[in-house]
């Protein structure tokens, strides 16, 4: 299949997440120098920041803080400047009596289809799908999913979420079709939409979960991360908490791609990446999910894995990361790639420092360090 | 009655430590504070109108849980940041 999606040139801009504010890091033209922004928003948890393709303008900002409840910041600007969401997502109001449930944090941002300008969705903790039309100023439930007893069921508590809040993310728009819709959730698994997302369905087969508990519930079920393939939206690429999959659609079977790693390594890690222009390749971020779950890089040696062939095997690809003594790891939101010729790939840490490669992960350097805990790592297309 | 506001809440009050408004309840003193100050109250009440986890409220000297508390015009309205950890 021709991808539609031409190469990107020129300078990079990142758009960086962290457990204490939100940074900019920007690159030269040749992507060799960076240049990291003072912090913005310093003291707020900012779980996501991403740009609006469409206008390249817009830029939105899940925040919160220690103590205040959650909302959006938005920038017109190209992040010049910000201004707050006038209605934040929010559950809807529990009839009397009745116990509802309250956003914690918004943790997952999507612009929507490009022919839908100035729509975004948002994912939250607890899991909750939310819908703005104007830009991120106002934000409103979206589809039946969030009061639907089926689907609170599935979501489970707090107890069967991740660490910090079971989430809903990876929301994921088809772009042939505003209306064929794919979300995540930890727990609670992947669900598709056909209808815009009047209703939504499980898609499980083929996924396996911790040892011990039935796979046919959605519940049990932890997807990471979630891409689709630019070149090829019939191809999804997962990272889940048990394992490495890919599906190529129609299909409604995962096939666990992950088996023909290194069994030292193994196949649990956080976040996805895809190649933009071809679907045959994609990278992942193996962390430690043995025993304890350390969730650090295996034996303390950080690494990228590589496939060019859908999975069926993979490269490592760890020339400029510390060779041991590493014990970090890269959040789900935390690894993406840019749309240039080679591609550019970057990653935050969990102890603040970003790395860049832009020769498609074959050497990495550290373009930033001593940054709070990194949550998110995006690319920006701002500016003509 | 007057409202002491926290640092954290500063931005949305022009940096201003205390606000003088009109309400019978804490309920209506937060739809007030709202209403000159947008968005602040989600930042304190969650949509199922609870004060959030790390928010505490107090009328004079006593911790105030329910919106409905009656308030009169001399009453001392404190919203205070609670331990939140690093």
């Amino acid at each position: 299949m021709k991808s539609p999606n031409t190469a990107g040139k020129g300078a990079v801009t990142l758009l960086i997440g962290t457990r204490k504010g939100a940074f900019t890091v920007k690159s030269d033209s040749a992507r060799r120098i960076w240049k990291l922004s003072a912090p913005i928003f310093l003291g707020h948890i900012i779980h996501h920041v991403v740009a609006d393709p469409r206008d390249r303008r817009t830029v939105l900002m899940a925040a919160s803080t220690g103590h205040l409840g959650p909302t959006v910041f938005r920038s017109t600007d190209a992040g010049k400047t910000w201004k707050e969401a006038t209605t934040p997502p929010a559950f809807r109001k529990a009839p009397e009596g009745g116990k509802g449930r309250s956003v914690d944090h918004i943790f997952w941002l999507t612009p929507c289809h490009a022919n839908e300008p100035q729509a975004w969705y948002a994912g939250t903790s607890p899991q909750g799908l939310f819908r703005s039309d104007d830009g991120g100023v106002t934000w409103t439930p979206f589809s039946c999913i969030n009061d639907d007893p089926q689907y609170i069921e599935w979501m489970g508590t707090v107890q069967d979420g991740t660490p910090d809040g079971p989430k809903l993310h990876s929301i994921i728009i088809d772009p042939r079709d505003p209306k064929h819709l794919y979300f995540g959730m930890s727990g609670g698994g992947i669900h598709e939409s056909t209808d815009g997302g009047k209703s939504f369905r499980p898609l499980l087969q083929g996924m396996d979960v911790v040892d011990g508990f039935d796979r046919a519930t959605p519940t049990f079920h932890d997807p990471h991360c979630v891409r689709l393939c630019p070149d090829n939206p019939d191809r999804l690429y997962q990272q889940n908490h048990c394992g490495i999959y890919r599906i190529d659609r129609p299909s409604e079977e995962w096939v666990r791609i992950g088996r023909t790693m290194p069994k030292k390594i193994g196949d649990v890690g956080f976040p996805m990446v895809v190649h933009p222009r071809d679907a045959s390749r994609a990278w992942v971020f193996p962390m430690d999910g043995r025993t304890v779950w350390p969730r650090v890089s295996p034996e303390g040696k950080p690494a990228a894995y590589a496939t060019k062939n859908g999975g069926k095997s993979w490269a490592r690809q760890d020339k400029g990361f510390p060779r041991s003594n590493a014990w970090w790891t890269v959040k789900r939101q935390a690894m993406t790639a840019d749309t240039h010729q080679p591609v550019g790939l970057y990653l935050g840490t969990t102890q603040g420092e970003i790395w860049a490669s832009r020769n498609e992960g074959a050497t990495w350097t550290c373009i930033a360090r001593h940054l709070p805990e990194i949550y998110s790592v995006e690319t920006a297309l701002l500016g003509r | 009655m007057t409202v002491h506001i926290p640092s954290a809440l500063r931005s949305y009050t022009a940096q201003q430590g205390t606000i003088d408004v009109d309400a019978s309840t804490l309920a209506e003193m937060l739809a007030e504070l709202d209403r000159q100050y947008p968005g602040i109250r989600f930042r304190i009440i969650t949509e199922q109108d609870t004060v959030r986890p790390h928010i505490r409220i107090f009328v004079n000297d006593e911790q105030a849980f329910c919106l409905a508390k009656p308030l009169k015009n001399e009453d001392d309205v404190y919203i205070v940041c609670a331990l939140s950890g690093g």
